[in-house]
């Protein structure tokens, strides 16, 4: 792999007697998102507050693209702070301030910008992140998510190459988190910023993250990608993600990741053997007119997943979301025709129940003149109750066939 | 030994404790230096004028009050003294250099610091608490610059104004008891007060109220700035403890400029 952009060499930080970070090593690569995971009291803050200086290492060494920062010239260092943007796990907005003053702040303090472009750039910003009718008013008066909201406009509003996140959905309703989680890596994508984010929202942040770093009493337990920390055979760790993760997923309704694979290997891998069971692979596409943030999309997949639940769950079928827009249903003791029969049957309900749903998030939330289509795939496939479940999904992936489409040109159903 | 360890102990805490505070008073010392020279920027102006219009203008009202009450109490006091010796024709000139020397910088530094010099240690112990700072740093603008430097610009160009309407309201105050209570002759009021003032009398009461700016713009700034780092308490209680030592120490730092002032003036 490459030079990492920043690199923790046996990095100690101690509070009186505390040690907060016991000789930590990590790297942190260029255009990734790197999530921090770990237990509260972990030195999670603590170490994000290194990297932006805020705080020095007792011992170790901290580097930048393998420059170690103690080292650098006042000049580089501020070069090196400019591409830096932080946001607070309790947002730091100034009270005294609106929130237009706020994100405008470093731009006003830090550049030289005319004030018409001041303005673009923040009123840019406020729309990014749907704050445009409170941008004449004081954090006080926002809730909890707005201020959240206005924290993450004001952290990307210098355009800055590397973004730190101390929680940035802390407080936020499901479809929330999601969104802001969407954001972040929409706006990597565009801007090509380094994410790092301090994240407790299990799977979602794993949807985005491309590694996962664990602190574990002070040292970085695990660093790798979420298909890696899955392989994990450390009895304190697996219990602590299993914690996080919970029953449900906040914003379907389905299964968690980890109770859906507790489910099959318990349930059908370690009771009858060579159960037939079929498996449902569903995708939600949209068109570009949805952005990956906007909430509609997130509020589609609850109905989804909703649907999904009313329909197979009677049936005995458990499902879970698999990736960010993909939902799994596993249908034990069904064949691959009876599965294709009910299949039909619930495309016919998504039709006629679900797009009308659909039809009016999309209207309250992005208006009756904004034209948003969607098309949901399935794929089926017949396995054994042995088979692995890895397996058994991508097959079903490899075998998606669109099952109903929604054009908003066509009133719905199409 | 150990008998010469518990003899020694009182002195170890008493110099601890000395030296403890001439290090605060160095560190304080920089602190204002740092301050003070990041002022001069342009950026700052806009600043400045908010923070003039809230140490300065929304002070006004109180130190005029003040200024009255002081004034019209010196009228009366000094005029039933000064009576017994028959030398109540010299009750405006006593009332005009006791209020420009002394009363009027030391009373309006004292009402500043109740009114905005504890704001500005409670809202700047706020910002520090609530990771404000630590936002600024963040975002490259420097936290003295942006906090500490106004202030002390606005309080060195607001203490001499006020002390300047305190001076004024004062000496009409003692007018009003001296004069039209008490019957001094009007003219004799204020010829005596206008012929035993002197430049230098003025330019005194204006240096004191430079220095008391100075004193209680840093010493309130400082206070709340490093609120965090008090070892007696942490969160609202480090705030609250902090404003209450902006303005003890800055009454007490007052009171004891004044006298250093004075005697070098004398």
């Amino acid at each position: 792999m490459d030079v990492p952009l920043i690199e923790f060499r046996d990095v100690t930080k101690r509070f009186g007697d505390r040690t907060i970070l016991d000789q930590i090593s990590l790297k942190i690569y260029e255009n990734q998102i790197t999530t921090i995971i770990g237990k509260s009291g972990t030195g999670k803050s603590v170490l994000l507050k290194h990297i932006i200086g805020l705080l020095e290492p007792d011992e170790g060494t901290i580097l930048f693209r393998g420059r170690p920062v103690r080292e650098m010239e006042k000049g580089e260092w501020e070069a090196y702070r400019s591409q830096v943007s932080y946001m607070f796990q309790n947002n730091a907005l100034f009270d005294s301030l609106s929130v237009f003053d706020n994100i405008a702040l470093p731009l006003r303090q830090t550049t030289n910008l005319r004030k018409r472009e001041v303005m673009r750039k923040v009123m840019t910003r406020i729309q990014q992140t749907e704050l445009t009718d409170v941008a004449r008013k004081y954090p006080s008066e926002l809730s909890g998510g707005m201020q959240k909201r206005v924290a993450l406009a004001r952290a990307l509003v210098t355009d800055p190459k590397i973004v730190l996140f101390d929680e940035p959905t802390t407080g936020q309703d499901p479809i929330r988190k999601n969104i802001i989680l969407g954001m972040i890596a929409h706006y990597r994508r565009i801007f090509g910023f380094t994410a790092v984010l301090i994240s407790h929202d299990i799977p979602d942040v794993f949807f985005i993250a491309d590694r996962i770093i664990l602190l574990w009493e002070g040292k970085a337990a695990f660093e790798g990608t979420y298909e890696e920390s899955t392989q994990l055979d450390h009895p304190m760790i697996d219990e602590f993600l299993h914690s996080l993760e919970g029953f449900q997923d906040e914003l379907t309704g389905l299964l968690s990741k980890q109770v859906f694979k507790n489910r099959y290997t318990v349930t059908l891998q370690k009771g009858k053997l060579d159960t037939t069971i079929s498996a449902i692979l569903f995708t939600v596409d949209f068109d570009l007119v949805a952005e990956l943030f906007d909430a509609p999309v997130f509020e589609i997949l609850k109905i989804m997943g909703e649907n999904i639940n009313d329909y197979f769950g009677p049936l005995g079928g458990f499902s879970a979301r698999h990736q960010r827009n993909q939902l799994l249903t596993i249908l034990p003791h069904i064949t691959l025709a009876d599965a294709q029969s009910l299949l039909d049957t619930f495309a016919l309900r998504l039709r006629e129940k679900a797009f009308a749903d659909i039809q009016a998030v999309i209207r309250s939330r992005m208006g009756a003149d904004v034209c948003l289509n969607l098309s949901v795939k399935a794929g089926i496939i017949e396995g054994k109750s042995t088979d692995d479940i890895d397996t058994i999904i991508a097959m079903a992936e490899s075998s998606q066939k669109t099952v109903a489409v929604y054009r908003c040109d066509q009133g719905g159903e199409a | 030994m150990l008998q010469a360890r518990s003899q020694i102990r009182p002195f170890s805490s008493l110099g601890k404790a000395a030296g403890d505070f001439i290090r605060k008073l160095g560190s304080m010392a920089l602190f204002f230096g740092e301050g003070f020279c990041k002022i001069f920027r342009r950026k700052q102006i806009r600043e400045i004028i908010n923070q003039v219009f809230y140490i300065g203008a929304k002070s006004t009202n109180i130190v005029m009050l003040i200024g009255l009450f002081t004034g019209m109490v010196l009228g009366l006091q000094l005029y039933y003294t000064l009576i017994k010796f028959g030398s109540e024709g010299v009750l405006g000139s006593v009332i005009s250099l006791s209020i420009i020397r002394e009363l009027g910088p030391v009373l309006t530094a004292i009402m500043i610091t109740a009114r905005a010099g504890s704001a500005m240690a409670a809202e700047i112990g706020i910002l520090r608490i609530s990771e404000q700072i630590d936002a600024l740093y963040t975002m490259r603008i420097d936290p003295v610059r942006y906090i500490v430097s106004p202030r002390i610009a606005a309080a060195i160009i607001s203490f001499p104004l006020l002390t300047a309407f305190f001076d004024l309201i004062g000496i009409i105050g003692g007018y009003l008891t001296g004069v039209l209570l008490c019957g001094v002759n009007e003219g004799a009021y204020f010829y005596r007060a206008q012929s035993y003032i002197d430049m230098v009398d003025i330019r005194g009461g204006f240096l004191k109220s430079l220095v008391f700016a100075v004193l209680v713009a840093t010493i309130c700034c400082y206070q709340g700035f490093f609120t965090h780092l008090r070892s007696d308490s942490f969160g609202a209680k480090s705030v609250s403890l902090s404003t209450t030592s902006a303005v003890v120490m800055s009454c007490v730092m007052i009171l004891v400029s004044d006298y250093v002032v004075t005697s070098f003036l004398m």
